[in-house]
């Protein structure tokens, strides 16, 4: 597990790989991470131009801020503000993206119990995968996002997103069986 | 755990983010539940397609390049913002400049000749202690320590000037600088009241000084002055503190 810690509000997780090296300039301690950024608000916002504004606006925001930020994941740091813009500009715009208010009980009710279906998702080519993480309910997609394309720890996630690491793991469970459920009915339409 | 508790930790089983308890625990029922095993297994396959899946966007190098620029343009509206407000504070220094002088004018063409030659050198004191505020060249030496001010001005004047720190009577010593007054170089001594500043301004006398000997106590545009001789050394002190304070201050530097 990784070491964190959470000083004045600011984010600071520990990670190795992302730590920033003081005395860096704004742009030599964000640029590097323009991809994830860029891959975060894009797979957000579902088109390149809305996730281009985000990230520009993002990086003014993060610059405004720079002056509170004292080192730590400098990425875990930026990608939080990433995911704030893009969540600002999708509640303003009343995006139907925001429809998982689920509670764990209801969860853990419908949770995989029968039989488990067989998927042969060896045959699911990119197009197929893409479209089922974009039909996913905007938590979900970031959470497999965050995990799955940035590697992030459970508790980085949960920093980022601001919900307890319990919600992260049942997020990324939901996740992943909606995904495996998705595949699947593409795969057997595509076998009738 | 029971197969629905397994599977409530599958996920988290699976990105390596559970104890060791429990990691072992679920090792041990994957192996004696085909059901929990296969469900294991769908979600190994569906982690591995993701990852061998091309789906991170990257980003271009127009996206990289207009951040610069916006970064950039944030970066230097503060600064020029500054620059204008410099240039006000420039004409504001020019407009009060040519007040002191118009003043000092008016002094000499009603004044005696030995109060004239005090305004005008009052005139001189107040435009050098207002230029070392508006142009944020307060000291050259910046030390509250008079051992480190005293010492700087060596080799910089033909004189040494008293320097004391009066921190313990509420007028700490701030710094030092070179100026330039009554046509030659001189020690300014910078202290601090509260927020306001205090020059001290020293050089020694001449010969031809007999007239300016005489303690004079000024109001020049809002501002105190007040000038004495001690030893053979002239003094001039400056500020917009009180007439009451810089009379303090004064008896303090004397003692």
């Amino acid at each position: 597990m990784l070491r964190y810690e959470q000083n004045g509000g600011a984010l600071q997780v520990l990670n190795k790989r992302t730590r920033t090296i003081p005395g860096r300039t704004f742009e030599e301690t964000t640029l590097l991470h323009l991809d994830a950024a860029y891959n975060l608000a894009r797979w957000l916002m579902g088109n390149t131009q809305d996730a281009e504004d985000m990230v520009q606006e993002a990086y003014l925001r993060a610059f405004k801020a720079f002056d509170g930020y004292h080192g730590g994941d400098s990425r875990a740091w930026l990608l939080t503000i990433v995911r704030n813009t893009c969540y600002t500009w999708l509640q303003r715009n009343h995006t139907a993206a925001f429809n998982v208010e689920f509670d764990e009980d209801r969860y853990q009710a419908d949770c995989e119990t029968g039989s488990p279906e067989r998927l042969f998702l060896e045959k699911v080519d990119r197009e197929t995968l893409r479209q089922a993480m974009d039909e996913l309910p905007v938590e979900f997609r970031e959470v497999i996002v965050l995990r799955e394309l940035e590697d992030l720890s459970y508790k980085e996630i949960a920093l980022i997103a601001r919900v307890p690491l319990g919600t992260v793991m049942s997020r990324l469970a939901r996740a992943r069986q909606r995904l495996q459920k998705s595949l699947s009915h593409a795969l057997n339409k595509e076998q009738l | 755990m029971n197969c629905a508790q397994i599977r409530h930790l599958l996920d988290a089983y699976l990105d390596g983010e559970l104890d060791a308890v429990h990691t072992l625990e679920i090792d041990q029922h994957l192996q004696g539940c085909p059901l929990c095993a296969a469900l294991y297994k769908d979600r190994q396959t569906l982690h591995a397609l993701i990852k061998d899946t091309p789906l991170y966007y990257r980003a271009s190098s127009a996206l990289e390049q207009r951040v610069r620029r916006s970064v950039q343009q944030a970066d230097t509206r503060p600064l020029a913002r500054w620059e204008q407000s410099k240039r006000w504070l420039m004409l504001a220094a020019a407009a009060l400049l040519a007040i002191i002088v118009l003043s000092g004018v008016r002094l000499v063409s009603t004044a005696g000749s030995s109060a004239l030659a005090n305004n005008v050198l009052a005139n001189e004191v107040l435009a050098s202690h207002l230029r070392s505020l508006m142009a944020g060249h307060l000291t050259d030496i910046g030390s509250t320590d008079q051992h480190t001010v005293k010492p700087w001005f060596d080799g910089k004047l033909d004189f040494s000037p008293l320097v004391i720190d009066l921190t313990a009577q509420g007028f700490p010593l701030i710094g030092g600088r070179l100026d330039y007054l009554d046509n030659r170089p001189i020690a300014a001594l910078v202290y601090q009241r509260r927020k306001h500043f205090i020059n001290v301004f020293t050089w020694p006398i001449t010969s031809d000084d007999g007239s300016k000997t005489a303690e004079v106590s000024l109001n020049l545009q809002g501002y105190q002055l007040f000038h004495w001789v001690q030893g053979d050394m002239n003094y001039w002190a400056v500020s917009d503190i009180a007439a009451s304070d810089l009379q303090d201050f004064v008896h303090n530097l004397q003692s």
